[in-house]
């Protein structure tokens, strides 16, 4: 079923697993891009928005969306074996921030996802990454019919650090998610080696 | 929740799901005796040696239902609350309960604040390059 099943007595290998998080505003794409990747069809808690959360929930610039990731919602990828890595997407409201903390545990990085049409539903997620300290990636989903921008404008309008990578990326796209995905372990390495050096110095 | 609810509105909305029941298969505890939080994707393994769960009557059902899922191929929390419908809290209870009773074991995540070693990030990128 799951991780490969074991054979005959043999006992089932048991898997370390990492979690990186696909962040950003609602309605970015971010259970897009976990669909993308994951093996399993992305677990997700999704409900239409209803009368009751429209004024909550503020669909201006993406009025094609009619549903939401209330809960949680996320992926699978079966690297090997014994190496496993899920994808969790946020909870895109901000009403369900509370799960944000425990979702960023022990998380080796994250995507931020970010619309050009609403840059400012960004700011909350990286504004979270940057003081936790989680290494994190902005991934600008290139919506069709979105304006495009240079990188260097989109940098500068989320006042990202330099040390913050961006990247221009297809949410639906797999091999977009896998180049983004690996940016973000390529940074959370890089991020871990300067650690490492800045506490032998 | 001890009031029938007559006449008030509840404080919650139809979002929160059913809040209520499932905490009944924990008997009402939301949290494990002397328990670290078990992580979302830390991995549930079943023990050998715990081959008929069912005997065990302390054990509810869904106790059952996880022992059997996890006997083959270890899940992580997050994928079993997924499988048996059931609320992380409830699942994160119930796998207590059978850590205690030595069904199961758990491996936790690399922890926070650890960064896992370069070698396990670098088969990682590997690993996504040969997808």
């Amino acid at each position: 079923m799951i991780f490969g099943r074991s054979e005959r007595g043999k006992p089932p290998v048991e898997p370390v697993t990492l979690k990186i998080l696909v962040a950003g505003g609602f309605g970015v794409g971010k259970t897009t891009l976990v669909g993308a990747v994951s093996e399993i069809r992305p677990l997700r808690t999704e409900e239409l928005l209803t009368e009751a959360g429209r004024p909550v929930d503020d669909t201006s610039g993406v009025e094609g969306k009619h549903t939401t990731t209330v809960a949680m919602d996320f992926g699978r990828i079966t690297l090997r074996e014994d190496l496993v890595l899920y994808l969790f997407g946020t909870p895109g409201q901000e009403r369900f921030w509370f799960m944000w903390d425990e979702l960023s545990e022990g998380a080796l990085g994250a995507v931020v996802l970010a619309d050009t049409r609403r840059l400012e539903d960004s700011f909350a997620a990286v504004d979270y990454f940057e003081r936790r300290s989680i290494p994190f990636l902005v991934g600008v989903n290139c919506f069709e019919g979105a304006p495009r921008y240079p990188v260097e404008d989109v940098r500068q309008a989320l006042d990202l650090d330099d040390g913050v990578p961006l990247m221009m990326c297809d949410a639906r796209d797999r091999e977009s998610v896998k180049e983004a995905l690996i940016g973000v372990v390529q940074h959370a390495m890089a991020y871990a080696a300067d650690r490492r050096q800045t506490v032998t110095t | 929740m001890s009031a029938d609810g007559q006449g008030r509105r509840h404080w919650f909305d139809d979002e929160a799901g059913p809040v209520v029941r499932p905490y009944a298969m924990t008997r009402g505890r939301t949290s494990s005796q002397g328990q670290h939080r078990l992580d979302l994707i830390a991995v549930v393994v079943t023990e050998p040696h715990a081959d008929d769960p069912e005997a065990d009557h302390m054990l509810a059902p869904e106790h059952v239902d996880i022992v059997e899922l996890c006997r083959d191929a270890p899940q992580s929390v997050a994928e079993l609350a997924a499988e048996l419908d059931l609320p992380i809290g409830v699942v994160r209870v119930l796998v207590g309960d059978l850590v205690d009773a030595e069904f199961v074991h758990v491996n936790r995540p690399v922890p926070p604040a650890e960064l896992p070693d370069e070698s396990i990030l670098r088969d990682v990128i590997n690993g996504l390059r040969a997808l």
